[in-house]
């Protein structure tokens, strides 16, 4: 089953904290991997704290990212968060649109549910 | 130039306290820390947020060498000169970063890009590029950070989310500060944010305005339309931005009836669908406003210094990020010369990452590109960077261990207090040495 | 032979300052310094430059440009598009490489002033939160010697002391915040104009006499009392004025108030052109040229010094710290704008501008200035400038220098000019012209005496051995524009145009003796209203490069 959703990588406190205790330390590294999802979308996608999703870009780019839920109305559904790093890296494009900035927020994803993590 | 070099160590095991040292964690770049220091740590840091105590008080000396060639310990001098060889064997170098560095450092970096005929690119082309270029179409009006704490008495975050990347941007800045104009402090200041998501930041809001992702453009280009007195349809508004025309024209009213509003705007708008065409549209609602009031705008740099980084590369080249030197003399073109598009692209052939981490922070053809060709890293921190780097030095940590000049986000120079010694060069020193070879290397005699 | 001994052999001198005028002599260097010529004649020079046949002036020295610092800095990164069609400075094995347009790097900045023959200048408006900016830069701008003008003239803490009738402080404050820059002279820019700018949409003062919001104090009071204040703190250039109500029509009485509103005491206007207008309510129609009357006074009033600010037809960009002089401006070209507010001390306005020949005000404003170099009698009491870039590059004076010695073409240029100026102005009526020892005191002897430099601006023994050795020609625009030999601290710095050694220069700076008690009081105001520490403010002495210290501390009173 797959979903598209809006991703918006972004900077958490946490993740800046981490940046100083070592980017190959467990605080960032924490950061950098769990995927917030709206509670509704939770919900809906019948996903628990620690389920795998899979999100693949409208250019091919994949990663498989454990979710997390995100605090009370801080996210709409279907809007995804991550605190910047290696997989949000890893879903932006190379093209720049002559601007030199790739687009780093704001991008599309399809959602798969991984059920073999939980299962 | 200013204070180079080294601090001396205090006396071992005596404990010294530095008044009004520099955090340059985040673009507030607070003057305002008292360090406590022990043996070569840093025990207390006064007045720091969250995030500043953690880069103070992490810092201990990284016990890695000074210099790794091939992932190998080696010495300084063997490191500069292979480094210099790197720069000056390619046809395409690349030197990129500099957001974490001090002015002085950034200087010779500029330098050495100059005799390599290289390009040059700091962090700015992936966080506020897009402003930079906005800015060069419309200007800005803008205002220091002490303006904003004596007159602001409505204060806009747009796409930006302080609480959580410039703690102490409210209390000290721009919401809480009792001012010469503003007395009773947030009580005298509304304070609007608007965003996609329901940051952090948002609980310091009266106002709260969650627009759709991607709508940012056409949110402010409603807000221009309604400062000019133009009539909009109520449906398509909403339905384009999320918001109803009425929230706006009431946002619209209160925008023209402060004294001195500020906006203040974050990656959320450079990062997304629009990018510079989203800054512009802000930085052009800014300026209209003036024809009513008083308003001013201001990007929220992130890095302690990266805005020195757009002054130094501008005073010395004329442009501020994304310079290529190819033809002996600076040529500016984001998009073509900017570090994402010559790795993304596969053009740089070697380069230098001064104090940045492409390798965690890039897209995947970037990463690879870098990956495959020879490049000098200087970090302070080991990074997936200093990882994949042909050379790596470990330097001294600015505003810690190392001194020089920054430039809060408001373009206001600071000069760092370091607290203690590091055994580390400082990227200063490093970048120097790396030119004094170049230049031997090119038959520089300047 | 003597080591680092240097002979200029026969060449034509212009040393105003001593009273030489065209006479053929041999100048004596060692150590960066003019010396007298040694008394053995047999005394052999390391190196004898010949100038028999070619005319030697001292440095050229620009006193009022914009070329550093916050602004500066702001209007390169601000346009890109006039840089990317300009001609290139690429690097060479001495020099860095460069962009010019309108506001050029720093680097190329020293090397086309050397490369004209100038050997020393001063940035105008430096907010002193922002002077650490402003010396980073210096040190990268080579080839001259520097110093720049800190912006008081809307700070809280001057206004706050003329409110509280408080002189004491108020000349303390002077000497406290020249030294904390590491400044040259005081600036007032607008005097209380900024600071109602921040108070209101378009706000402005009117004149001499509308009081500023807030503080209650005029404008006339803030010239007469820093006046005073530097008057007694014996600076070497006491108060340097860009006078309120700069650009608009009727100008010329606010002008002539200022002038009274120094009731004696010495003060320079700076570049007057813009100062200089009669009409009124923005009316194209009555735009006239009042540098008559303006002349009048300032011939009859030695107090008082100007430099020009010559318009020069072409585009340029409008740099100001006159924040609500920007907003008009931007409004009237409706091209970018950016204007910034620096807390307690000051404002800024940047926009692209255009002058036109076709057009009646720019027109005017070129011959206005003309008018101003032609009937002022004393030349040592006008100086060259252009307000680099508002007026137009420092590299026109060349131009400028034609205009003056050439007055076929300066009507020639007249001509294809909007008609009516020669009716507006009597610039079609002045028929003097120039002589070389006069452009040498409007260049260099004179600046140099108004900046209180005793080591620049003449070729006597003890002078900095900064000199210029020019190739003579008919066209003078031709014999300006590319020295033979430009020679800085003694050691040749360009040959006809090349770079050949890109030292850094001087840094010229005050530090006025002050009482250190008044300190206190001026700590408890800045900690409670500034965004930064009080110990992190002041510019430590290493930012300087090479300081030179200019005028003795003034330990009176
Ligand atoms: S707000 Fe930024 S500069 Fe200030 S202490 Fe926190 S991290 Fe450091
Ligand atoms: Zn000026």
């Amino acid at each position: 089953m797959t979903e598209m959703f809006i991703l918006i990588p972004g900077r958490t406190s946490d993740q800046g904290c981490g940046i100083s205790e070592g980017k190959f330390q467990e605080k960032y590294q924490k950061q950098i991997t769990s995927l917030q999802v709206a509670p509704g979308d939770m919900e809906r996608l019948a996903l628990a704290e620690g389920d795998w999703v899979r999100l693949t870009t409208e250019f091919g780019q994949q990663v498989e990212v454990a979710v997390t839920a995100a605090k009370k109305d801080e996210l709409p559904e279907g809007l995804l968060f991550i605190a910047y790093g290696d997989i949000s890296s890893r879903l932006m494009g190379g093209d720049t649109h002559g601007s030199g900035m790739p687009t780093s927020k704001g991008i599309d994803v399809e959602l798969e549910v991984l059920r073999s993590e939980t299962a | 130039m200013a204070s180079v070099g080294s601090v001396e160590p205090g006396a071992r095991s005596e404990l010294t306290v530095v008044e009004d040292a520099v955090c340059t964690f985040c673009g507030c770049v607070c003057d305002d820390i008292d360090l406590t220091v022990e043996n070569n740590h840093i025990t207390q840091a006064q007045r720091a947020c969250v995030l500043g105590k953690a880069w103070f008080l992490n810092h201990a000396i990284d016990d890695r060498p000074s210099c790794l060639i091939d992932g190998q310990p080696a010495g300084l001098e063997d490191g500069y000169q292979r480094a210099a060889e790197i720069l000056t064997g390619g046809k395409y170098p690349i030197v990129y970063g500099l957001s974490d560095s001090p002015c002085e450092a950034q200087r010779v970096a500029v330098s050495i890009v100059d005799w390599i005929d290289g390009t040059i690119d700091t962090t700015t082309s992936v966080c506020h590029g897009p402003s930079g270029m906005a800015f060069q179409g419309v200007g800005e009006v803008t205002c220091t950070l002490g303006e904003v704490a004596n007159r602001g008495d409505f204060i806009m975050f747009w796409g930006s989310n302080p609480a959580e990347s410039h703690p102490r941007h409210f209390t000290k800045y721009s919401l809480m500060p009792k001012g010469m104009f503003v007395p009773n402090g947030r009580k005298d200041r509304t304070c609007v944010i608007v965003d996609v998501r329901k940051t952090k930041s948002a609980k310091a809001a009266d106002i709260f305005l969650q627009i759709k992702p991607r709508k940012d453009f056409e949110a402010l280009w409603t807000l221009r339309a309604l400062a000019k007195g133009i009539e909009l349809d109520a449906r398509q508004v909403e339905s384009e931005t999320g918001i109803e025309l009425s929230v706006w024209q009431d946002l619209m009213d209160r925008m023209k009836a402060a004294k001195f509003g500020v906006i203040f705007f974050g990656m959320g708008l450079t990062m997304t669908r629009g990018k510079h065409a989203n800054s512009e549209a802000l930085l052009a609602l800014t300026r209209d406003l003036n024809a009513y009031t008083r308003f001013t705008a201001k990007p929220n740099r992130g890095h302690g210094n990266v805005t020195g980084a757009d002054n130094v590369v501008a005073w010395r080249t004329g442009y501020p990020f994304g310079v290529n030197h190819n033809r002996g003399y600076p040529r500016f073109n984001p998009g073509e010369y900017t570090t994402s598009d010559t790795l993304a692209r596969g053009e740089a052939d070697c380069g230098m990452m001064i104090a940045c981490d492409p390798m965690a922070n890039f897209s995947q053809p970037a990463r690879e590109h870098l990956a495959s060709i020879p490049y000098i890293a200087l970090d302070s921190k080991e990074t997936p960077t200093t990882r994949a780097a042909t050379v790596a030095f470990t330097v001294a940590t600015y505003g810690i261990n190392a001194p020089g000049t920054v430039y809060r986000m408001d373009d206001v120079p600071i000069p760092l207090r370091p607290a203690f010694k590091s055994p580390h060069p400082s990227d200063f020193e490093v970048l120097s040495n790396i030119e004094t070879r170049v230049k031997a290397i090119r038959g520089v005699r300047s | 032979m003597t080591k680092d001994l240097i002979k200029i052999s026969q060449g034509t001198l212009y040393d105003p300052a001593n009273g030489v005028d065209g006479e053929v002599r041999d100048l004596w260097i060692q150590g960066g310094r003019i010396i007298a010529a040694p008394s053995d004649p047999a005394t052999k020079p390391a190196r004898t430059i010949e100038a028999e046949g070619l005319v030697v002036m001292p440095g050229g020295i620009d006193m009022h440009c914009h070329i550093a610092g916050p602004k500066v800095n702001v209007a390169r990164k601000m346009r890109p598009e006039e840089k990317r069609k300009a001609e290139v400075i690429s690097r060479t094995d001495v020099t860095h490489s460069g962009t010019l347009g309108s506001v050029p790097s720093t680097f190329a900045t020293g090397y086309k002033y050397a490369g004209m023959g100038y050997t020393t200048a001063f940035d105008a408006a430096i907010p002193p939160l922002g002077a650490r900016h402003a010396h980073e830069e210096f040190d990268d701008t080579p080839c001259l010697d520097k110093g720049f003008y800190v912006l008081m003239g809307n700070n809280h803490y001057v206004m706050q002391s003329i409110q509280q009738n408080e002189p004491k402080k108020l000349k303390a404050f002077i000497a406290w915040l020249l030294t904390a820059a590491k400044g040259f002279a005081p600036k007032l820019v607008n005097p209380g104009g900024v600071e109602v700018w921040k108070h209101r949409q378009a706000g402005n003062v009117s004149g001499l006499d509308t009081e500023v919001d807030h503080f209650g104090v005029t404008p006339r009071q803030i010239v007469s009392q820093v006046a005073q204040s530097a008057q007694e703190l014996g600076l070497p250039h006491p108060v340097h004025i860009h006078c309120n109500n700069l650009g608009m029509p009727g100008n010329w009485e606010t002008t002539l108030e200022t002038m009274r509103a120094l009731e004696g005491r010495r003060g320079h206007l700076t570049h007057i052109q813009f100062h200089s207008y009669g009409g009124g309510e923005g009316d194209e129609n009555t735009f006239n040229s009042k540098v008559v009357p303006l002349a009048d006074y300032v011939n009859s009033h030695p107090n008082v010094t100007i430099d020009v600010g010559q318009v020069l037809f072409g585009e340029t960009t409008s740099m100001t710290g006159d924040g609500p002089l920007g907003y008009f401006l931007s409004n009237i070209y409706g091209g970018k704008w950016f204007s910034s507010d620096t807390e307690m001390e000051a404002g800024c306005g940047i926009t692209p501008i255009k002058y036109k020949n076709k057009s009646l005000v720019h027109a005017l404003q070129w011959a206005i200035g003309l008018e101003w170099y032609l009937l002022v009698d004393d030349p040592w009491r006008v100086v060259m400038s252009t307000d680099h870039p508002n007026g137009g590059s420092f590299l026109a004076y060349p131009q400028i220098i034609r205009f003056l010695m050439d007055r076929t073409y300066r009507q020639d240029v007249l001509k294809t000019c909007h008609p009516l100026v020669g009716r507006r102005s009597t610039l079609a009526d002045l028929h003097r012209e120039y002589t070389l020892n006069e452009i040498a005191i409007i260049t260099r002897a004179g600046p140099a005496r108004i900046l209180g430099l005793t080591n620049k601006g003449h070729l006597g023994p003890g002078a900095d051995a900064d000199i210029t050795i020019y190739t003579p020609h008919e066209n003078k625009e031709i014999m300006f524009e590319l020295p033979r030999l430009v020679i800085k601290s003694g050691e040749v710095i360009v040959e006809q145009g090349e770079v050949r050694d890109s030292r850094i220069g001087k840094t010229l700076h005050v530090a006025p003796a002050y009482d250190v008690d008044a300190e206190a009081d001026i700590q408890e105001w800045f900690e409670k209203y500034y965004s930064i520490r009080w110990r992190n403010y002041p510019v430590d002495p290493s930012y300087m490069h090479q300081p030179e210290l200019i005028g003795s501390p003034n330990h009176g009173n």
